[in-house]
């Protein structure tokens, strides 16, 4: 990372650390990128005053699961800085795949050059993610992959399957699930409910994707192989995720954040800004969504950032492009949740930092003494307008125009201060 | 919060005149009335023996057919020409334009040659709302068929031929029998009756081709044929494509037939003077048999004559609505 490592003293800021329990004005001193000391009227001399008076104090934020390119690693890592994100989890359905060291190491290299966040890659879990034959799982994690995916391109092969997470078990490789049975998915661009019948759109229906979450987990229960489910959108996966914790299955769950303010409505007059995979379900299924991150069942909200150009979005629905560039809204849609009383602020903080990092098994997302800091500062109480001072190469928001709390003034990362803003 | 594109008003004019037609949904009664009573002005002309009036004379109509038709294409095509416009056909493989940037270029490139109105059929669902978004102001866009969203015009000239024989809508019990879901035409249908006050819509098929929440359309679902068509005025059958069994949603022509098909004897529970009804190309022994689509109760070649007459009134008050907005 290219700045300088950072000497700040952070006055009297709101400090809201949840892996810690903490909530409490404080003063935090970083020296040397170092989160050295957090206490009241602390003094350090010579290191750059930053009033934190009125702002919130938190650790950097993680985001579960994006979708970058090799091409536009920058300009998102960037838009991340700007939102209070330090660590980003990519899917491997980099171009190229995330199946060999050299992508891992040049994802990394582009990242590090760019020096805006850590983004933590996953490796394909099946070679060019075809669901046939298993990537090269253990190689690609010491090369630096975080856990092993087949991003959103679900293994069909039930032995294959079986084999990639008792594979992963073997060398305690997390696997991260995104469930889905395209034989029921087929062709499907919006749930299968009201909205999709009135517009004529081919559905998706919810079992699709409860189908295959049923059979993974029967799968994750016999191997003992630790995993993740991104993206769950219905209460019926819900459902299943809080069984399968109950029963004690080393399980964690994430949500798009989308989910949780939109449902199949917003596609009304083929808005393709809302078309994404999996599709925005029911009113209930985003109610239940809710429920599930406010009762623990979700453990992280993430952006399932997906940056793509403006024609991709400019056809008719169906042909358009999945996906939401959605990384420098996360945090202002969860304050807007917070706002509308959905979320306590402490849990919309923990689900973007430690519960975040417990899903990807990552020791960050929280203000230890001693350790490399990241962290963010934030305005919860200023709006803004996403479309004022957006950043992502992808302009493809329906919350473009939207007015939304938050404004990042401070993003330290691993020790450097990557975005800055008054 | 999120700004939503603006289906409902896109097709009219500030002062509620039709501008394009891309589905009935969005409607009013009176609206749907207006269309029924031009066409009826337009019927005669087709009795004449020089077939034109000049309203469109000097405007230029793009036929513009993303998915293969001949019928759909030849009646609009017909229809322009008898109000004297000049028609251009553009027949294009889906495959290339399955990019929107490409499709875009295309309307960019037709534009420039001066277009007054786009007949576009896409088997996309929402590409003529797409194509309608994103023309230049005073070129019209009719859709003539959309995916599995709407058919407007197919359901149009059905409504005047009900219209034509029952005289009202009021009071109306209507069946569609078949395949639902993947029919725009059902679609379409099932709106307008309900916006022009017909007293029940029923959709009579196995759950295999009938769509989730139907009901939210404003539709009673039957899977009982004998019991859909009890009392029932008017019976639209549908087509039904021969690609249905391989891909599982029946186990054969002859099950469909057995169950669905319309005959005189499965006919009786309809009332005695209840007409019959199908949008074309009818696949005989299927959906119909011979002795009720060739019988006394079908009105189907009808449908063909009347929906020359609707394109013609959709198409004059679409270019109508488009030269007020202009100011001409």
């Amino acid at each position: 990372m290219s700045s300088p490592k950072a000497h700040i003293l952070i006055r009297k800021g709101r400090v809201i650390d949840p892996n810690n329990q903490r909530d409490e004005v404080l003063d935090v001193l970083i020296e040397n990128g170092r989160l050295v000391r957090m206490g009241a009227s602390l003094d350090a001399p010579g290191a750059e005053i930053f009033n934190a008076e009125g702002l919130c104090v938190f650790p950097g934020l993680v985001d579960t699961c994006t979708r970058l390119t090799d091409a536009n690693i920058s300009s998102e890592t960037r838009a991340a800085a700007s939102g209070g994100i330090t660590h980003l989890c990519a899917l491997p359905d980099t171009n190229p795949v995330i199946d060999s060291t050299a992508v891992v190491r040049l994802i990394r290299e582009r990242a590090m050059k760019a020096g805006f966040a850590r983004v933590l890659p996953l490796a394909a879990m099946t070679q060019q993610l075809e669901g046939k034959q298993l990537a090269e799982m253990q190689t690609l994690k010491e090369a630096g992959c975080i856990g092993v995916s087949n991003a959103g391109f679900p293994v069909q092969d039930a032995l294959v399957l079986k084999r990639c997470l008792e594979y992963a078990a073997t060398f305690d490789i997390p696997v991260m699930l995104r469930p889905q049975d395209n034989s029921l998915a087929a062709g499907g661009c919006a749930h299968d409910g009201p909205v999709a019948t009135r517009l004529g759109l081919p559905g998706v229906p919810s079992v699709a994707e409860t189908i295959d979450l049923a059979r993974a987990l029967i799968l994750i229960e016999a191997s003992g192989v630790r995993a993740h489910v991104h993206q769950l959108s219905s209460g019926a996966s819900v459902s299943l995720i809080r069984d399968a914790k109950a029963k004690g299955l080393p399980i964690t769950a994430d949500v798009c954040i989308h989910h949780l303010l939109l449902d199949e409505s917003a596609i009304e007059g083929f808005n393709s800004q809302c078309h994404i995979q999996p599709p925005l379900r029911s009113k209930a299924d985003r109610e239940a969504l809710l429920a599930a991150v406010a009762d623990g069942t979700i453990d992280a909200v993430c952006s399932q950032h997906t940056a793509v150009g403006s024609s991709s979005k400019l056809a008719p629905f169906p042909a358009t492009k999945a996906g939401i560039a959605g990384i420098e809204t996360l945090l202002p849609l969860l304050l807007h949740l917070v706002e509308e009383n959905h979320l306590t602020l402490q849990r919309a903080i923990e689900v973007l930092t430690s519960g975040a990092a417990k899903c990807l098994g990552q020791t960050v997302g929280h203000l230890e003494i001693g350790r490399v800091a990241s962290l963010c500062i934030i305005d919860t109480k200023t709006r803004r307008r996403p479309s004022d001072d957006w950043i992502s190469s992808g302009k493809n928001s329906p919350w473009m125009e939207a007015v939304l709390p938050g404004v990042t003034r401070l993003t330290v990362c691993e020790g450097r201060v990557t975005w800055l803003s008054d | 919060m999120i700004a939503t594109p603006p289906s409902a008003s896109l097709q009219l004019t500030d002062d509620g005149k039709l501008k394009h037609f891309l589905s009935v949904e969005h409607c009013s009664r009176s609206l749907l009335e207006d269309i029924l009573n031009t066409a009826a002005g337009f019927v005669e002309v087709g009795d004449r023996a020089i077939k034109k009036v000049p309203l469109l004379r000097g405007k230029t109509v793009v036929n513009l057919f993303f998915e293969a038709s001949t019928r759909t294409r030849t009646t609009f095509e017909l229809a322009a020409k008898r109000l004297s416009a000049d028609v251009l056909n553009i027949d294009i493989a889906k495959s290339a334009t399955s990019k929107g940037e490409t499709l875009m270029d295309m309307l960019w490139n037709l534009e420039a040659m001066s277009s007054d109105m786009f007949v576009v059929r896409h088997s996309d669902s929402g590409a003529p709302s797409f194509i309608a978004e994103h023309v230049t102001p005073n070129v019209a866009v009719i859709n003539a068929g959309d995916g599995r969203h709407a058919h407007p015009t197919q359901a149009m000239l059905d409504m005047y031929t009900i219209r034509h024989y029952k005289g009202r809508f009021e009071g109306l019990k209507v069946a569609i029998i078949g395949d639902i879901v993947h029919s725009r035409v059902a679609r379409s249908q099932i709106h307008a009756l309900n916006i022009l006050g017909a007293e029940e819509v029923r959709v009579i098929g196995p759950r295999t081709l009938l769509p989730v929440d139907i009901e939210s359309l404003g539709v009673s679902v039957y899977s009982d044929l004998a019991q859909g068509l009890k009392d029932v005025d008017v019976v639209i059958a549908l087509r039904l494509q021969k690609e249905r069994m391989d891909s599982a949603l029946l186990p054969s022509e002859k099950e469909f037939f057995r169950l669905y098909g319309l005959n005189n004897d499965r006919l009786r529970p309809a009332k005695p003077d209840a007409i019959v009804m199908h949008p074309g190309p009818i696949n005989r022994g299927v959906e119909i048999a011979s002795e009720v689509a060739d019988g006394p109760r079908s009105v189907i070649l009808h449908q063909v004559t009347f929906g020359i007459a609707v394109r013609m009134a959709v198409m004059s008050m679409c270019i109508a609505g488009q030269d007020a907005g202009a100011g001409r």
